[in-house]
């Protein structure tokens, strides 16, 4: 008995690796530190009260962001051991076996554990308040996308101590990932926690289109909205035409795995081509669903801190929409050497370089929207500025990639490394950074310290370039992506190593950002007014942070920039408390049933890891019950009585 | 009960059961209903993608038999499928006919198609689960070739569907048997009667794509 | 500002590295073929015609900044109302789908051209395996076979033909040119060529799993007698293979080079078979490869 036990522990926990062993007592240490914490001050029935069962949309994006925060944190130590791994030829630092794991489950976080909650954050904080709204369309799906991503994510990270990790690369190409090849649960950890957090993207794509389609502010006309919420519901459409691809090629890989079927087999008839079809199918809009709201982010920014209105409006969302559908067009530029016909490889060539041209006319109206503006160089235009340049050049090397006979030599080398990093850090993180910075007062009601955000950058920035400049040369020199290790002979060295100096470079930035962070926390500049930049849009018309219902009376919006036009004629939302009376605001329940649910998610996803059936079955039936009980609710939402309304505008210095 | 709803300062556009001098159904006048309705629209679009991932690989996969058996071999059973046609089809009238009902106000009638409804739904599953069967003793498996996995994947997502809108029919009858008909039993029953056409009309594709062109071929 | 100057000094010393760094370390920038000459080429052309947009670009981006930038009596103009164009716009759409209109035109070009071999000479055929994890090369017009290097002769058109009978991979050799995805059950063609005998190092450029980054090789190319010594020498000095010894290769192991004097006649074949093949878009490599028989299955 106790043998058998001991067996099944050492398969089901990973052991042999020092640094697993110090990561699973960090893990334990800091879980009893946070369940310590929490009950020492009494918190849990805080926890749950205001955070885990909120259908709030402001605070639903905090937690994304913090989990988004929390994930680029894990993902860049990823890189950094991967980093340290490459500086020097025929290291042993990490073994092969380590090193493909580390690379599967950096590329895999970081995109869909990083960079897709922070849009989601950005969406939930600023969008509703944009349009004027008191939350999204749908609050109680909004929780269940939350919890669903936070499940997931969960799942997929405890891979790294329970069972092992992912090993097939962030794409999972079969037939390596099946069964023959890949027979250990971490490709199941990949499989459910995408499948799990997939689920919530989708929901979070429906929730925002009907959101920006329905509850704007009367008068607010489709062409009078921010262009960030033109940016989300091009990322929105997007996101609900290509995940549905996601969930199939997991699906079905899935089904391989676990019911022995032959999808993506080399026997049975199976063709691992479809998979790769899937895929990309979903995986090119994928990034661009995460651009997207970065292209809107500068577009606000710029606009802001020019004190200006932004160039070329119309020009700015029609070039959203082009890249929207034009995504769709492009996916088989991931595989031109895979056999495909050199009619077939024009077309996607010719269509990925299309994109290329809306992208440039957003930089020609951003540069315009600055002249003639007064640009302030505060951090968020820092980032923008950064995000620019770094963008066109990452827009460059793509139109290279997608030019079909330099791809037949760069592809999966170094260059393409570089490219892709250029355009999701340069152009995706370094926008989103831009955004983080403007959004936080209006989240947190503090501003971030400038001068410890200085240092942030120009680490990080730098350390960008010193890092992914020199890989495009190893792409050149021939060196390939994935490798774990190179011989000394190969002439590769001294780019490696200046490669990793810049990625430490990049984690000092990181470092210096959560130092301002916290620095702030404490002593940060207050923001008092609600509006610290002097903005343009309704977010800035109400109170840092702002007050549960967002607006105690709905602006009429008349003119693009509707709180800078109100400002220009002297208005201000104090004066509608004033004119106008109080009335109840409808606002939803909170609900713990999101959490519940997603957690039976997580059971069940955990019991397929393992192919524990039963587990599955239980968390399965779990999930059933608590859609039927939601079916069951009838009434879903409560009044806040006029007079609490008028007693917290009062309490917030607005009446 | 609606008026107390679409009272609410929620930003919705549709502050009355009154838009733009029309009047609207029922199952628009809460303020959740127009809402609810058109996130389920855009709910089927994406699972209509997934459906067609789903055909796109069957259609790939169908002559991957690995010498096992093909389609035209696997289909000879002609009457069990067009069973199971013939009555989804009916099953999408009576929630149609649902539907009218609940236009009239008449609970009972609205009560009655729907569980006519649900019985036919049950009816489609069970004989769609005896083929199944049927072939599972034949040793048609999913892990027999890449025919049978696309085959099983694809009717099977649609079957899980249809279980699925079961359950939750039922629900929504219970509800309707409790509360009559109001503005949120209507946006319930409304948006479950979409759901069924839709499976419906998925089905109408499985039934030419997979079956017809199997016997067919 | 100070430090916008130092990463531009950065940036321009990481620009003549790539300039003076044509040597040996860069073979994409130093091609050895027809092949990788074009594709040279093509490089060489997309930078300059996107180079000539984005670094002005830049450029202005960072001159509009600092002209406008907010500070206490600025005298530079200030319009908050300006936001539109027609004029502005229609150059700013019209420049990138001129640019693109030129790179579209050339890209479609070459990439039909290099569907054909690069010269009119009688080619020589190399099938390629990938293996976990290691290359398997049979010549079927010389009979022999190698694994993890190859030979090959100048001035001529070499057909690579590949295949995988493990997870997909990817050819790959840099110095000549092209790459090509192998994968289980599916024949695909990739041209190549190399001017001068000198050995080349080739990769394994798609992961296939633990060890994937042994997978590198050598291709020597030498003149058409050197190589024809060579075939010479390896079919009166090596071992040949047999099925059993393919089987044995075939499992999973790091290799170092070997070399057969023959192998099975019908062994590719009945790779691409056994993984598949009767599925996939293959005819057109049944149809030329007369030479190789039909598949035993
Ligand atoms: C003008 C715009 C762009 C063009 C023309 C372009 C073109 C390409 C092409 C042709 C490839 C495939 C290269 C190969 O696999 O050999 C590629 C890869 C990639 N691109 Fe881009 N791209 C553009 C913008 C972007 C943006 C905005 C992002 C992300 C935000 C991005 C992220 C990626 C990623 C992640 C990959 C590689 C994925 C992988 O293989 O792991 N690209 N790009
Ligand atoms: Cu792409």
């Amino acid at each position: 008995m106790l043998d058998r036990l001991k067996e099944f522990a050492s398969n089901f926990f990973v052991t042999g690796e020092p640094m697993i062993y110090m990561s699973d007592v960090a893990i334990v240490l800091v879980s009893l530190a946070i369940i310590f914490t929490l009950t020492y001050f009494k918190k849990w029935k805080w926890l749950w009260r205001e955070w885990i069962t909120t259908v709030d949309h402001k605070r639903i994006g905090i937690m994304y962001l913090i989990s988004a925060l929390l994930m680029l944190f894990r993902g860049g130590v990823d890189a950094l051991l991967m980093r340290t791994q490459l500086a020097l030829p025929n290291q042993h630092f990490l073994d092969a076996q380590h090193y493909n794991e580390i690379f599967t489950t950096h590329g895999t976080i970081m995109i869909l554990f990083m960079a897709m909650p922070f849009i989601f954050a950005l969406f939930n904080i600023a969008v509703p308040l944009q349009l004027g709204a008191r939350d999204v369309a749908f609050p109680y799906l909004n929780a269940i996308s939350f919890w669903m991503f936070f499940f997931g994510a969960l799942l997929f990270n405890l891979s790294f101590v329970i069972g092992g990790s992912p090993d097939g690369g962030w794409m999972s190409y079969p037939p390596l990932t099946e069964l023959p090849t890949d027979p250990g649960p971490g490709e199941n950890f990949y499989l459910l926690g995408l499948q799990i957090s997939g689920i919530g993207s989708i929901a979070t794509g429906i929730n925002f289109i009907v959101t920006i389609l329905k509850m704007r502010a009367p008068g607010m006309k489709l062409m009078k909205m921010p262009l960030f919420c033109w940016s989300v519901l091009a990322s929105c459409i997007v996101i609900i035409f290509a995940f549905p691809a996601l969930t199939i090629a997991l699906l079905l890989l899935m089904i391989d795995r676990m019911a022995g079927a032959h999808f993506f087999t080399m026997t049975g008839g199976g063709n691992p081509m479809m998979y790769i079809n899937l895929f990309w199918v979903w995986g090119h809009p994928e990034v661009y669903i995460v651009i997207l709201p970065a292209f809107g982010i500068l577009s606000e920014v710029v606009a802001t801190f020019s004190r200006k209105k932004i160039f070329g409006y119309a020009s700015m969302v029609a070039s959203l929409m082009v890249i929207s559908i034009v995504s769709y067009l492009v996916w088989a530029h991931h595989y031109f050497v895979m056999g495909a016909s050199a009619g077939v490889n024009s077309f996607f060539g010719v269509a990925s370089m299309i994109i290329g041209i809306p992208t440039g006319v957003k930089i020609f109206n951003w540069i315009f929207t600055m002249f003639r503006g007064r640009v302030r160089m505060t951090l968020p235009i820092y980032w923008t500025m950064a995000m620019i340049t770094c963008f066109a050049f990452g827009g460059m090397t793509g139109i290279m990639l997608a030019a079909v006979p330099i791809d037949y030599q760069v592809h999966n080398s170094y260059f393409l490394i570089a490219h892709f990093h250029q355009t999701l850090i340069g152009g995706v993180v370094f926008g989103l950074l831009a955004g983080l910075y403007y959004w936080w007062p209006k989240m947190f009601g503090f501003k971030l310290n400038e001068r410890l955000g200085k240092w942030a950058f120009w680490f990080f920035n730098i350390g960008f370039y010193v890092c992914f400049m020199p890989q495009y040369a190893l792409g050149f020199m021939g060196m390939t992506r994935r490798v774990y290790t190179y011989p000394a002979d190969a002439g590769w060295t001294s780019m490696n190593f200046t490669s990793t100096i810049g990625a430490y470079m990049m984690g000092v930035g990181f470092i210096f950002m959560v130092v301002q962070i916290l620095y702030s926390i404490k002593y940060g500049e207050r923001d008092l007014t609600g509006d610290p930049w002097d903005g343009r849009t309704l977010e800035w018309s109400v109170p840092s942070p702002a007050p549960e219902y967002n607006f105690a009376h709905i602006p009429e919006v008349e003119e693009r920039d509707a709180w800078w036009e109100m400002k220009q004629k002297g208005q201000s939302l104090v004066q509608l408390n004033h004119q106008k009376p109080f009335e109840p605001i409808h606002m939803p329940n909170n609900s713990g049933r999101p959490f519940i649910m997603s957690l039976f998610f997580f059971i069940a996803g955990f019991g397929l890891v393992f192919n524990w059936w039963w587990m599955g079955a239980v968390g399965l039936l779990g999930v059933a019950v608590t859609m039927v009980l939601r079916s069951q609710e009838r009434h879903d939402s409560h009044y806040i009585p006029a007079e609490e309304v008028q007693r917290s505008e009062a309490a917030l210095g607005r009446f | 009960m609606s008026t107390a709803i679409h009272k609410s300062s929620h930003g919705s556009v549709h502050e009355s059961p009154k838009y733009k001098g029309k009047v609207l159904p029922l199952e628009y006048t809460s303020h959740e209903g127009p809402l609810n309705i058109l996130g389920f629209w855009i709910f089927l679009a994406t699972d209509l993608i997934l459906f067609g991932c789903l055909f796109a690989t069957y259609f790939v996969l169908r002559t991957h038999v690995d010498g096992g058996v093909t389609d035209k071999e696997l289909f000879d059973n002609i009457t069990s499928f067009t069973a199971e046609t013939v009555i989804l089809l009916t099953s999408s009238f009576t929630s149609s006919l649902a539907i009218f009902a609940m236009r009239n106000n008449n609970k009972k009638r609205l009560i009655g198609w729907l569980i006519v409804t649900v019985i036919l739904g049950l009816s489609f599953v069970g004989l769609e689960l005896r083929e199944f069967i049927e072939y599972y003793h034949e040793g048609y498996t999913m892990s027999r070739s890449a025919f049978l996995s696309g085959f099983f994947t694809l009717v099977g997502t649609h079957g899980c569907h249809v279980s699925l809108g079961i359950i939750w029919m039922i629900s929504i009858i219970t509800q309707i048997a409790r509360y009559g008909i109001d503005a949120i039993n209507a946006r319930k029953t409304f948006i479950i009667s979409l759901y069924w056409h839709f499976l419906d009309i998925v089905w109408v594709f499985i039934f030419s794509v997979v079956y017809l062109t199997g016997v067919v071929s | 500002m100070k430090t916008w100057w130092r990463k531009g000094l950065f940036l321009g010393a990481l620009g003549l590295l790539f300039l003076t760094g044509c040597s040996e370390k860069y073979p994409l920038l130093d091609p050895q073929g027809p092949v990788a000459r074009k594709e040279y080429h093509m490089l060489l052309l997309t930078t300059i015609l996107t180079g000539i947009v984005i670094v002005p670009v830049v450029i202005l981006l960072f001159v509009v900044a600092f002209r406008y930038r907010d500070r206490p009596n600025s005298k530079a103009a200030y319009k908050p109302d300006w936001h539109e164009s027609k004029w502005l716009e229609i150059i700013w759409w019209g420049i990138p789908v001129i640019i693109i209109l030129i790179i579209a035109t050339v890209t479609v070009k070459e990439t039909f051209a290099l569907q054909y071999p690069p010269e009119k000479k009688e080619p020589i055929t190399v099938e390629v395996t990938s293996l976990d994890w290691k290359w398997l090369f049979t010549y079927p017009e010389q009979g022999i076979a190698t694994v993890n290097y190859m030979n090959i002769p100048t001035d001529r058109p070499v057909k690579f033909v590949l295949t995988s009978d493990a997870p997909i991979n990817a050819f790959w050799i840099p110095s000549l040119g092209g790459m090509q995805y192998t994968m289980p059950g599916m024949a695909m063609r990739l041209w190549s060529q190399a001017d001068e005998p000198g050995t080349y190092i080739g990769k394994g450029a798609n992961f296939s799993g633990k060890h994937f980054a042994k997978m590198s090789f050598k291709v020597n190319a030498q003149s058409q007698e050197d190589f024809d010594k060579w075939v010479e020498e390896i079919k009166s000095t090596k071992p040949a293979l047999t099925n059993e010894g393919y089987a044995e290769l075939s499992k999973q192991s790091v290799v170092g080079e070997s070399a057969y004097s023959s192998y099975p006649e019908d062994l590719y074949m009945n790779i691409l078979m056994k993984n598949g093949g009767e599925y996939m878009p293959n005819h057109w490599m049944m149809m030329e490869n007369q030479k190789t028989a039909q598949p035993t299955k």
